[in-house]
């Protein structure tokens, strides 16, 4: 990776291992005297904790896989024989359901992380793409892990997402059959869904490698965004950054077990724990929340953008949303890294976080929903003189013409010739939504690329050494001791 | 070895290409050729299998539905409606045959069998599923009489058709024809 090898191995077996398989020099070279900015802060645990929750969703996914039938007619019912009858099955269940969740905190917070320190930038590019592909098959398996329990929502989740597809011009309707192995979702469905279920997460494990491996090569950033410049700027992995990891992922684990004993449904639909029936669509249907902004951005699109109808405009925009990742190091112009150093930068990165969780509130709520809406909706009767006889209201359109029909069937017959509706001005979900879209495409596609060329940037330390020191104000210690340890000879760290 | 070695640099100086030039590129594309060949199959597999195929067509007694219901079919895995509709519905479709609609069509239109002749005005018979992302609507909602999808709030009038919201088109016939008076094979 970085420098040359400092393994040497302590015994005559690892001496044998290394000249044919030198997998422990691997391991040494990656994970313990690997070099790491000696300023990460806790934001930089993540990237551990998620390689756990893709460990504790295989493993448990396997486990629940012993059970699980795949089948229409016994998948739901297997489900619930695993939270009941199967010994520990409610555990192992709750852990691989609520471990979705936990599995998407964890990566938009690394997400976050990267977009505020801009961990995309050269020489990262590739290492920020690696991370975006893990994240859409993430999308694609939590999708498809969504469907299996077979409850009302799996369903019906599933249905309008395939229906999506149906979106796309000419071929959308062959695709969506092809991709359903019928004219409906059904048991082929099922079928395909759990046998790529199954795969993804060891595409996901694969592409972590690569990312991993992008990282090894292109070095770890930091809050800082600068480069370690000198031996005083870094720390080796073990112990600094593996015991950094131990403890954040103490932490989220906290979390993630109060979700699994306590309310292993809270994040789920109640709708799921009834039965898949193509006969009735539930109400309101919503994806599982960590997908919600991505829905709130689909519905926003509710108008035809000159050819393109609302429905593949949605689609189009939805898929945009995550698009727009992928190209995000060549559209920030802006040679500063960090937006520590970056005050107006820092200040959309905190507005555009804002517009991610609004965007998903949207995504939950039903899309007429009204927000403001300046007044009642008014009838006025009108005679046949023109003269206004009579004014009624309502909150809603439905309730105001009922108002009136009444109002008009009191006065009798032929009294009140017309009826003028003054309708006042209503700021839905669907609204706000919109704004809250169109901020988020501007803060990729405008604020980030011109902020670049006209911003002024703060004083950037030269050092990650400085900007540490500065940062606790603190006594310098004398000749970097954090680094006076090196773990060569394996030799336990002075006592400080 | 030599004798590649004395092939190549024959190549080399004349620039034409030599009978191992060939082999390798045919060679190549017969690999490249074979290994598409075979994707295939594995593509095709995942199309509706010939069993889903044979479950195309269904027959329903229409006399089971009486004025002003609806029942609920399955019909190749998808929901159906057959709704028996009242004179009022049939009217309030065709007076509103002439407004400019997003689908166009007319409420004859909407009762054709699926062999081109006219059907029976008071038997609707539609696919059930949103032509927007597929959900069920129901009936009654809406301010045309017909269906309300509450997914996203697509609005249908008593011939099905697309009034309001986001669904692209009319909710699509079924295709009926009638093998009795009052029966239909759907399919």
């Amino acid at each position: 990776m970085s420098g040359e090898s400092t393994y040497t191995p302590g015994s005559a077996f690892e001496r044998w291992l290394d000249v044919r398989l030198p997998i422990l020099r691997l391991a040494h070279d990656s994970f313990v005297a690997y070099p790491t900015p000696r300023n990460l802060n806790y934001w930089y645990t993540f990237g551990a904790i998620l390689s756990f929750m893709l460990v504790v969703q295989i493993v448990s996914g396997v486990v629940l896989a012993m059970h699980y039938v795949a089948h229409v007619d016994y998948a739901f019912d297997s489900v619930q024989r695993i939270e009941r009858d199967v010994p520990y099955g409610w555990l192992i269940q709750n852990i691989h359901s609520v471990g979705a969740s936990m599995f998407f905190v964890a990566v938009y917070v690394h997400m976050f992380r990267g977009l505020y320190y801009g961990s995309y930038k050269a020489p990262r590019e590739v290492l920020w793409i690696l991370g975006c592909v893990i994240y859409l098959l993430m999308v694609a398996t939590a999708f498809m892990g969504y469907v299996l329990p077979w409850g009302q929502m799996s369903f019906w989740g599933a249905t309008v997402i395939t229906n999506l597809l149906g979106a796309v011009p000419l071929v959308g309707e062959s695709i969506k059959h092809w991709l359903m192995g019928g004219y409906a979702i059904g048991n082929a469905t099922l079928n395909r869904f759990f046998s790529l279920h199954y795969l993804l997460p060891f595409l996901i494990a694969g592409v972590s490698i690569l990312h991993v491996w992008a990282l090894h090569v292109s070095g770890q950033n930091n809050p800082a965004g600068i480069e370690p410049k000198s031996k005083e700027d870094t720390v080796a992995f073990t112990p600094y950054a593996t015991m950094k990891d131990a403890v954040g992922l103490c932490l989220f684990l906290l979390m993630f077990a109060l979700f699994v004993f306590y309310m292993p449904d809270a994040l789920g639909h109640a709708d799921n724990y009834i039965e898949a029936n193509p006969l009735v669509t539930p109400p309101h249907i919503v994806p599982e929340w960590y997908l919600l902004p991505f829905y709130a951005i689909l519905r926003a699109i509710d108008f035809d953008i000159l050819f393109i109808d609302s429905k593949l405009g949605g689609v189009l925009a939805m898929f945009a949303a995550i698009g727009v990742l992928f190209v995000l190091p060549w559209l920030d112009t802006s040679k500063v890294r960090s937006m520590r150093y970056r005050p107006v930068a820092r200040q959309f990165f905190i507005l555009f976080a804002i517009t991610c969780a609004a965007l998903g509130w949207c995504g939950g709520q039903t899309p007429d929903r009204v927000l403001l809406q300046t007044g009642p909706y008014v009838k006025e009767l009108i005679d046949r003189n023109g003269a206004v006889i009579a004014t009624v209201d309502g909150q809603t359109a439905d309730i105001a013409t009922r108002a009136a029909q009444q109002r008009i069937n009191a006065l009798g017959p032929n009294v009140a010739e017309t009826v003028r509706t003054r309708e006042p001005y209503r700021f839905t979900v669907t609204q706000l939504s919109q704004v809250l879209t169109a901020f988020y495409f501007a803060f990729f596609l405008l604020v980030l690329p011109l902020l670049g060329l006209r911003e002024r940037p703060t004083q950037i330390p030269d050092t990650i050494a400085k900007s540490v020191l500065r940062a606790h104000d603190g006594p310098a210690p004398a000749g970097g001791k954090a680094l006076a340890y090196a773990p060569r000879d394996g030799a336990p760290p002075p006592e400080a | 070895m030599a004798e590649l070695a004395a092939e190549q640099a024959g190549a080399g100086e004349a620039g034409e290409p030599t009978r191992r030039d060939f082999i390798y590129i045919a060679a190549g594309a017969a690999g490249a050729i074979g290994g598409a060949a075979l994707v295939w199959p594995f593509v095709d597999q995942m199309n509706p299998a010939a069993d889903t195929m044979a479950l195309a067509s269904t027959e329903y007694d229409l006399s089971q539905v009486a004025e002003g219901q609806q029942v609920v079919i399955m019909w190749r895995g998808l929901p159906v409606f057959v709704r028996h509709r009242t004179a009022a519905e049939i009217a309030a479709a065709r007076r509103d045959d002439g407004v400019a609609l997003k689908d166009p069509a007319t409420d004859a239109e909407r009762v054709l069998q699926s062999d081109g002749k006219p059907g029976k005005p008071e038997f609707m018979i539609v696919q059930a599923n949103c032509t927007h992302l597929g959900c069920v609507p129901t009936f009654g909602g809406g301010d045309f009489g017909g269906w309300l999808c509450a997914c996203h709030g697509s609005v249908y009038d008593t011939a099905a058709r697309i009034r309001g919201g986001p669904a692209p088109t009319n909710l699509p016939l079924a295709p009926y024809v009638y093998t009795a008076d009052t029966v239909v094979k759907i399919g």
